[in-house]
């Protein structure tokens, strides 16, 4: 099977899915020409023409606003944030617009359109480059929240969200473009919206993640393994809708839930997973859920003290062994 | 969160504890698992360990003074958190006359764990379970403390400082103690506050049935009856009528007793014998008295048993007390297998239980467990007494001195060396032709003992 970087993953599902429908088109800063500031789009002007691929100006709101015109009368857009901290400057038509069409219209509307972008923190982006938005985004009705963490899940995801027939926030990570993974050449590769999927099957504690912690938590299993320690790791893959049956069914194995997210600890996604556990596993529950996330600052710029302020596998190994009673 | 050391119950009949000594000093950093202080029970000088991680803050009882089981003793807590109410309600609780028949949940839980083999750290239980002693005997012991009523009945919880009475518990643990029909209140907490988590139910659950709602005691005791080494048998309507009377004449236990003279010339040949051989080959007569009693009960199962109340467990086992006088009191350590036992085994291991008996270092699962009991007075000079027996076994023998004396054989006065044996009997389960047999038994093997190497 081939191995391929998540952002070769990204660039063969736009391009399948632009030669697979013609009504799907690209847009988004840098995305032609520049063939993407982050490589994403490379080679998709050259195949399919300026009409299809389009570079706009420095105004997000602008053209995310010309995506929601664009679906509201049957085109596909896929609109790329060169990251999501620009996107705040769109979020009104992603929010008001996007979310509410179909609800609003009596049903008239579809709104097939997927934004999609870098989300979280990179290195040393410093305070206002630095944030992972899927809490407030996945606060939506109306919107659905995808994160993928691997090279497959990215192109699965991204080929659902384009066929799918409401907007789809893509949240996807710079410090991921550049990993690679197993993403097979001889079939489709379609990952469902709202279904997570088991990452590592254990029996003594569950980390229920997603994104860009997912390969966190698998690091955490690797070395947890090596003191004897089998884990869970829940990749949720999806935010909203979130796949309660996966969280629950694992929790209710093991007794015992880590909850790992980049973001912030207040109304974070791991409030709402820490929810739905004591809703549905309470009588499971040897210990009380923890939850690891970024120290609840501003992303400082200092090296050191970015370190100190993100989630990483120390944490979360520290997380799990307190669950287990074992620290 | 602050950990409450209380005295706690570090033998099965142990009702109150001397705090020997403190082997932390407040202010000093403790770990869970680590020894807190030497206490002396109604047995032996056990250790208290510590039941959480802090710092130990507050000793509430001085050396050489005694606690009753389940009296805050000592806090452990964080270096700056406010023990002020602990504190406070340690005094309340000490001057309180409950203390001496205790009935706080806490009391009960530490009762009953220890009754239930495990005595020592928490952490050492599992350990002790796979030691060699078997360990159906052990959970047959620890009922049976219950059927002579020393365990605390467990009440009604009353309130007390710190957690407002209520037992922490996760939901976890709340649900497999409810589907194995445990009693939260009697199972101890290892998590943070003393919380009760799922290890603390499976090792509660895999420590035996002391802890069972509903059936404390002999009922219990019968849910794990079905084994090998020994068989329950239902009283029978004249079996129960025989107890009732009885008992009503006599008192708890309807003793009655059986003394015979054995001829122990031959017994006295064969120790000169082996002694003769090499001092590896000594034993003394009191071993071979041992071997003869283990010998004769393997073959009178009807006298090596238990009586609980409901019914009578005959064990197919021979673990026999040996009664040992220590400076304040008694104590009976117990040879398991006794009758699988060479002599020479016997020897060594009764002289090493006697000494770590004198030394009080005997730990509780060395001497629980016997199904039938000998005590031996005849270095003092006794010619013959009788035995109380210990419950829940229904005979223990009395072994009086070895005497020159004259007697009639073959028409002859002659002077032989002779020993009287008295044996306790508990009439609900032992009838006198039964003792008597018993006593045949052993006297043919004390006259022949070349018997004992058959």
């Amino acid at each position: 099977m081939p191995v391929i970087t998540y952002r070769d993953a990204l660039n063969q599902a736009l391009r399948e899915e632009m030669q697979r429908d013609d009504r799907v088109f690209l847009m988004g800063e840098e995305v032609a020409v520049y063939q993407g500031a982050y490589k994403v789009s490379k080679g998709l002007l050259q195949e399919f023409g300026e009409m299809r691929v389009v570079d706009t100006p420095i105004t997000e709101l602008g053209f995310a606003g010309v995506g929601v015109g664009a679906a509201m009368v049957g085109l596909r857009p896929v609109i790329e944030f060169m990251t999501w901290n620009f996107a705040l400057l769109a979020i009104d038509q992603v929010v008001n617009s996007a979310a509410k069409m179909l609800y609003m219209s009596g049903g008239q509307y579809n709104m097939p359109m997927v934004f999609r972008g870098p989300n979280g923190a990179a290195l040393q982006l410093s305070a206002q480059h630095s944030q992972a938005w899927e809490s407030w985004l996945a606060h939506i009705p109306g919107l659905k929240v995808v994160t993928p963490g691997t090279p497959y899940d990215a192109k699965g995801l991204l080929k659902s969200a384009i066929r799918d027939d409401n907007p789809v926030i893509m949240l996807e990570g710079e410090m991921l473009y550049n990993t690679k993974g197993d993403v097979p050449d001889d079939q489709e590769v379609l990952v469902p919206i709202g279904k997570a999927e088991l990452k590592r099957e254990g029996e003594h504690a569950s980390i229920i993640t997603h994104g860009k912690m997912v390969l966190t938590a698998m690091q955490v299993a690797d070395q947890l393994a090596k003191q004897g320690i089998t884990i869970d790791v829940v990749d949720l893959r999806t935010i909203r809708p979130m796949d309660i049956d996966a969280i629950t069914s694992s929790v209710r194995k093991t007794n015992r839930a880590v909850v790992l997210e980049e973001g912030w600890e207040l109304c974070g996604v791991g409030a709402q997973v820490v929810d739905y556990i004591q809703r549905e596993c309470f009588d499971d529950l040897d210990a009380p859920v923890v939850r690891v996330h970024q120290a609840d600052v501003p992303m400082p710029y200092a090296k050191n003290l970015e370190r100190a302020a993100k989630p990483d596998a120390a944490k979360a190994i520290a997380a799990v062994k307190k669950v287990m009673y074992l620290e | 969160m602050a950990t409450k050391v209380v005295m706690e119950a570090l033998s099965p009949t142990m009702e109150e504890g001397r705090l020997v000594k403190w082997l932390k000093n407040e202010g000093d950093q403790v770990k869970n698992g680590e020894t807190l202080a030497e206490v002396e029970t109604d047995k032996a000088i056990m250790e208290l360990v510590a039941r959480g991680d802090g710092v130990l803050r507050k000793r509430l009882l001085p050396e050489n003074e005694t606690a009753p089981v389940g009296q805050l003793i000592a806090v452990i807590a964080a270096a700056d958190e406010n023990i002020d109410a602990l504190v406070a309600g340690a005094g309340g609780a000490a001057a309180a006359p409950a203390a001496a028949s205790p009935a706080p949940a806490d009391v009960v839980a530490n009762a009953s764990e220890s009754a239930g083999a495990s005595s020592v750290p928490r952490t050492a239980a599992p350990a002790q379970g796979e030691a060699s002693t078997p360990p159906q005997e052990k959970t047959v012991t620890a009922p049976t403390a219950s059927a002579g009523g020393q365990r605390p009945v467990p009440s009604a919880p009353a309130p007390e400082a710190g957690n407002g009475g209520r037992t922490r518990s996760s939901p976890l643990a709340r649900r497999l103690a409810s589907e194995s029909g445990l009693d939260l209140q009697a199972v101890q907490g290892s998590g943070p506050g003393g919380r009760i988590i799922k290890r603390d139910v499976e090792a509660a659950v895999a420590a035996g049935p002391v802890a069972r709602a509903g059936s404390p005691g002999q009922a219990g005791a019968g849910a794990r009856a079905a084994g090998q080494d020994s068989r329950d048998v239902p009283l029978t309507q004249i079996r129960k009528t025989i107890a009732r009377r009885l008992s009503e004449s006599i008192g708890p236990i309807p003793t009655f007793y059986l003394t015979a003279e054995l001829d122990m010339e031959r017994v006295a040949e064969m120790r000169a014998a082996m002694a003769g051989l090499g001092d590896e080959f000594k034993v003394s007569f009191n071993d071979i008295v041992l071997k003869a009693v283990a010998t004769a009960l393997a073959q009178h199962p009807e006298v090596n048993a238990h009586w609980l109340g409901d019914k009578i467990r005959y064990f197919n086992r021979v673990h026999l007390g040996m009664a040992v006088a220590i400076e304040d009191g008694l104590i009976t350590p117990v040879i398991f297998d006794a009758d699988r036992k060479r002599m020479s085994e016997i020897s060594r291991e009764a002289r090493e239980l006697a000494k770590r008996a004198r030394d009080r270092k005997l730990k509780p699962d060395e001497y629980t467990g016997s199904t039938f009991s000998v005590s031996n007075l005849g270095m003092f000079g006794i010619d013959q007494f009788t035995a109380i027996i210990n419950p829940p076994e229904v005979g223990i023998l009395a072994i009086g001195a070895l005497e020159d004396k004259p007697v009639v054989v073959d028409g002859q006065l002659v002077h032989r060396k002779r020993m009287r044996v008295t044996m306790s009997c508990d009439h609900r389960v032992v009838d006198g032709a039964l003792g008597a047999r018993f006593l045949q038994t052993l006297r043919r093997l004390i006259e022949n003992p070349l018997m004992l190497v058959y």
